[in-house]
């Protein structure tokens, strides 16, 4: 019967390429909104996971608690050790050691004099190690403007448009004027190696980044750093996996009362990031919820009048003697059948477009302009298994229900009335 | 007709009253201002940051003439040895060997902590006389370590004060601060200063030691105390210029 059914499909296209092509289109719209809500939220998380929170991260307990001043002087101590530790702890994940700084930075004139200050904001990270990602990471070649990046000890690279505020060029020494972690004045030259844009206002402002080593050296932190973050292994971030690895090792010290201590947070535990990532998980349910509703009313609708439609048809069934039981089945039957195949073509076509957008990205650096959040400028979507399973439930689920409302009507028609609505 | 009359009188002897208690306080600033200003000083002090991990404690020699020019030099610890401060007009240079820059300190840097103490360059620059910028109101009378003091409400008659009021405690005896509260605009409370081991030094009261608490910064607060000072000295004038930063 099944073959029957579908050569009936086949050869009246009436019945399958229009439910087809409308399945299709709605499947396809839910994909492609599903990955690309997925993709947004996720570059989003990710791009503040790679400059600032990593996917956990490992500070003093009161460093923590007054983390958004960079209060340097609760940094952690022995910091190459706990480096160490964590690395045998948990080998899938990729730890590297930074520190975040405040200051000033004055740039000379030919006396030495001050001809120009701002203020910035530091990061000391693994730059000069040969097998450090954190270039890679941070996307530094492609954000170089003018210059290169840090080859040796004392060389830093500051963002383009603090460069010009500053009247400075690659070659040039610029003075970095801060606090040490003994809360004593730092004054540390360094010389203008590269200047970066990162396309995201709050980056660009003021940003210089310099080798670890250096900023140790500056800020008299050696074998010292602000904060441990990690890194999982796909370098995309799992809250349940990241909340996990911090219970783990907040447990080890839970007996230590030194505020010392180190703790570890996972990303959505770190300030707004974690109020973010709340709400990314709650706009992706509610927003993707919302459109699987919005094309489920859709094709059920396409479904009822599928239904309908064929009214007349069935009417001829019936008055030859087909069971009502019978044609409802195989109604639902039909439906089944495009609602597969709609799923499966709008399926393919929705992870192909993700995968466009995924691959190539959406420009958006013209819209964030002073944004004061760090945001992708490009949008990607992400193809996550969900997305190969998620267009079946308005394609499938919505189609048939559709025509299994709209069948009841079958049950309801009296076999004595029908030659009288044949005729009319 | 007799009521109006008593009435009146009554109100012109409050105003008097009022009138009077506003110039005392007015004339007890001025005196604490001829113990604490001097034309001219040199000071070596120790200034002790009690962090929350660690204390430290930093030497310096100041060299001051009048409200306009200061000059210090750190002599310890050896992070520190070589940096020098010059105050001129307003203006703050800092001057540190490791770098060889001279470095100037404007806007809202001048709000930062000096070496990670509880004082700010701000603090550090501004030398003027209480009476010059602050109106006076006395409140009332307290004990501070068993010396009687008068209670001083201070309010702001210019504008480019780093505090708009202070409450100070002043001992009636010595005339010399011994306690003061120092709020912005809002009413917050920003600092705390209590003053102690009160010398009587050329023929004037002077606390050496006074302990800063910055009530927005953790930690112990920071102790200075002044190890040996001389006023009214000669000063040559080539201590307050840029060049003496790099000598």
């Amino acid at each position: 019967m099944i073959k029957f059914l579908i050569k009936g499909l086949l050869r009246d296209k009436s019945r399958s390429r229009l439910p087809i092509i409308v399945v299709a289109v709605g499947v396809m719209l839910t994909v492609w909104m599903h990955a690309y809500i997925t993709g947004f939220m996720g570059d989003t998380i990710e791009m503040n996971a790679r400059f600032s929170n990593g996917h956990v991260k490992v500070m003093t307990r009161a460093y923590a608690q007054n983390i958004d001043q960079l209060p340097n002087d609760l940094a952690l101590l022995e910091a190459n050790e706990l480096l160490e530790d964590l690395r045998v702890a948990y080998p899938e994940i990729y730890w590297t050691a930074r520190i975040q700084f405040g200051g000033l930075i004055d740039a000379p004139d030919d006396h030495g004099e001050t001809k120009s200050q701002g203020p910035a904001l530091g990061l000391g990270l693994d730059l000069l190690s040969a097998d450090s990602p954190e270039i890679e990471r941070l996307n530094l070649t492609k954000s170089l403007v003018r210059g290169r990046l840090p080859a040796k000890n004392g060389e830093v690279l500051i963002s383009e448009s603090f460069s010009q505020k500053l009247r400075v060029n690659p070659g040039d020494v610029v003075t970095l004027l801060g606090s040490t972690m003994g809360g004593s004045m730092a004054m540390y030259n360094f010389i203008v190696c590269g200047t970066i844009s990162f396309g995201v206002e709050i980056m660009d402002k003021g940003t210089i980044i310099a080798d670890i080593e250096d900023v140790r050296h500056a800020l008299q932190m050696e074998n010292a750093a602000s904060e441990i973050i990690g890194f999982f292994g796909d370098n995309f971030y799992d809250d349940y996996l990241a909340l996990k690895k911090a219970q783990s090792f907040n447990a080890t010290y839970e007996s230590d009362p030194d505020e010392y201590a180190p703790v570890m947070k996972a990303l959505s535990q770190q300030g707004i990031m974690g109020a973010y990532v709340s709400m990314a998980k709650v706009w992706a349910t509610y927003i993707t919820m919302v459109f699987v509703f919005a094309m489920s009313l859709v094709l059920w609708n396409a479904g009822l009048l599928g239904g309908l439609r064929r009214y007349g048809e069935i009417g001829v069934r019936l008055a030859m003697g087909e069971e009502k039981g019978h044609v409802y089945r195989t109604m639902i039957y039909e439906s089944i059948f495009i609602g597969i195949a709609g799923s499966i073509v709008g399926t393919s076509i929705g992870l192909f477009l993700a995968w466009l957008i995924q691959k190539y990205g959406i420009d958006i650096s013209g819209m964030m302009q002073g944004a004061s959040v760090m945001m992708p400028t490009t949008i990607r979507a992400r193809i996550t298994p969900v997305d190969f399973y998620i267009g079946f439930i308005p394609g499938l689920i919505s189609t048939v229900t559709g025509t299994m409302l709209s069948g009841i009507g079958i049950y309801k028609r009296q076999t004595a009335k029908l030659f009288k609505e044949l005729e009319s | 007709m007799k009521n109006l009359t008593l009435i009146t009188l009554a109100l012109l002897a409050v105003l008097m009253v009022v009138e009077a208690s506003a110039q005392d306080a007015n004339e007890i600033l001025r005196k604490v201002d001829r113990n604490m200003s001097s034309e001219n000083r040199i000071m070596e002090s120790s200034m002790t940051v009690r962090g929350k991990r660690s204390n430290r404690t930093i030497i310096s020699k100041t060299w001051a003439e009048g409200t306009q020019k200061s000059f210090s030099e750190y002599l310890s610890p050896a992070a520190e040895k070589g940096t020098k401060m010059l105050k001129l007009e307003g203006q703050l240079w800092i001057y540190s060997p490791s770098t060889d820059r001279i470095i100037q300190i404007s806007g809202h840097m001048l709000r930062q902590s000096v070496m990670g103490s509880d004082l700010s360059y701000e603090d550090m620059m501004d030398d003027r006389k209480l009476s010059d910028i602050y109106d006076a109101k006395v409140v009332g009378q307290e004990n501070i370590d068993a010396r009687n003091t008068w209670l001083l409400e201070l309010t702001a008659k210019v504008a480019d004060v780093p505090y708009h009021s202070q409450k100070i405690w002043i001992d009636i005896e010595r005339f010399i601060p011994l306690k003061q509260e120092l709020f912005a605009k809002s009413g917050q409370l920003l600092k705390r200063t209590e003053m102690s081991d009160v010398l009587l030094i050329q023929g004037r009261w002077f606390p050496t030691t006074v302990l800063y608490k910055d009530m927005l910064k953790q930690g112990g607060g920071t102790e200075f105390k002044i190890t040996s000072i001389q006023f009214d000295q000669k000063i040559q004038d080539y201590i307050f210029t840029k060049a003496a930063l790099k000598q």
